[in-house]
């Protein structure tokens, strides 16, 4: 689905790891060839997050970064939430929003903050 | 743990052996902790620790293979489920080094161990090198 130059991702069902890499692939693909500068990736639907899920999460956000994009991780439920960090899943420095409307409205602060505008 | 009793209802037992065996874990864990009347955060931790420990096997295991049990537990009038996961082997030569953070011969995260058993109330991992592992985990009802 896509919102503006936005594309939104939603992640449903029990992902088992070669899913994961799939999805990985896709989104990549898809931001290399489409025009979108910014990409939310919804997980409000996944009720297990483990290591592996948030790692390649965390690999995504970045590759979108490297493809000159802005990527955000909305709606981690809340049980997801605190069994990722007694995990020890280093996650502090992905951008996550609480749901789709607030992961847009950080979207565009990180594409202004990007480009330097607003800056003294 | 040994004292506690495992319930007449047939237990979940089956092998480890491929991705797919991921999801069915998950799902026999859900089922499991619901029984238990786990709430969705323990639930959650639950599934996640043997989301880890069954990759573990697929990873580290000799044939990439083990074996996962599922039991009901009761202690003092509290429930629980217990869940064992073992394989046969290579085996783990230093528990206590396995068992801290950031500690990894496949240059992961090394998150799997400590993080399993930061999520469940009790975890007792079993190990020599060239006899296997057994690593069992077990989250009570609050």
């Amino acid at each position: 689905m896509r919102i503006g130059d936005t594309l939104l991702v939603a992640l449903q069902g029990d992902l088992d790891d070669t899913t994961v890499i799939r999805i990985e692939e896709q989104l990549t693909r898809e931001i290399a060839h489409t025009s979108a500068t910014g990409m939310l990736i919804d997980v409000s639907r996944l009720s297990v997050v483990d290591s592996f899920i948030a790692r390649v999460l965390a690999r995504i956000v970045a590759m979108v970064r490297l493809l000159g994009a802005q990527a955000a991780v909305v709606g981690i439920q809340p049980a997801v939430a605190i069994t990722l960090v007694e995990l020890g899943v280093p996650m502090g420095h992905l951008d996550t929003a609480l749901n789709a409307e607030q992961g847009l409205a950080l979207l565009r602060r990180l594409r202004h903050d990007d480009t330097g505008a607003g800056r003294p | 743990m040994t004292t506690d009793a495992a319930t007449a209802r047939e237990t979940d037992a089956f092998e480890i052996a491929h991705e797919a065996d991921l999801i069915r874990v998950r799902k026999v864990l859900r089922a499991e902790a619901e029984a238990a009347g786990l709430n969705l955060v323990d639930a959650t931790k639950l599934i996640t620790a043997g989301s880890e420990l069954a990759r573990n096997i697929l990873n580290y295991a000799t044939g990439r293979r083990g074996r996962i049990r599922v039991e009901q537990v009761y202690r003092a009038g509290r429930r629980g489920v217990r869940a064992t996961f073992a394989d046969d082997g290579p085996g783990i030569e230093d528990v206590d080094a396995a068992l801290t953070d950031g500690f990894s011969t496949r240059g992961s995260l090394g998150l799997g161990l400590p993080g399993a058993r930061r999520l469940v109330d009790d975890m007792t991992l079993t190990s020599a090198a060239g006899s296997g592992t057994t690593v069992v985990i077990v989250k009570w009802q609050r």
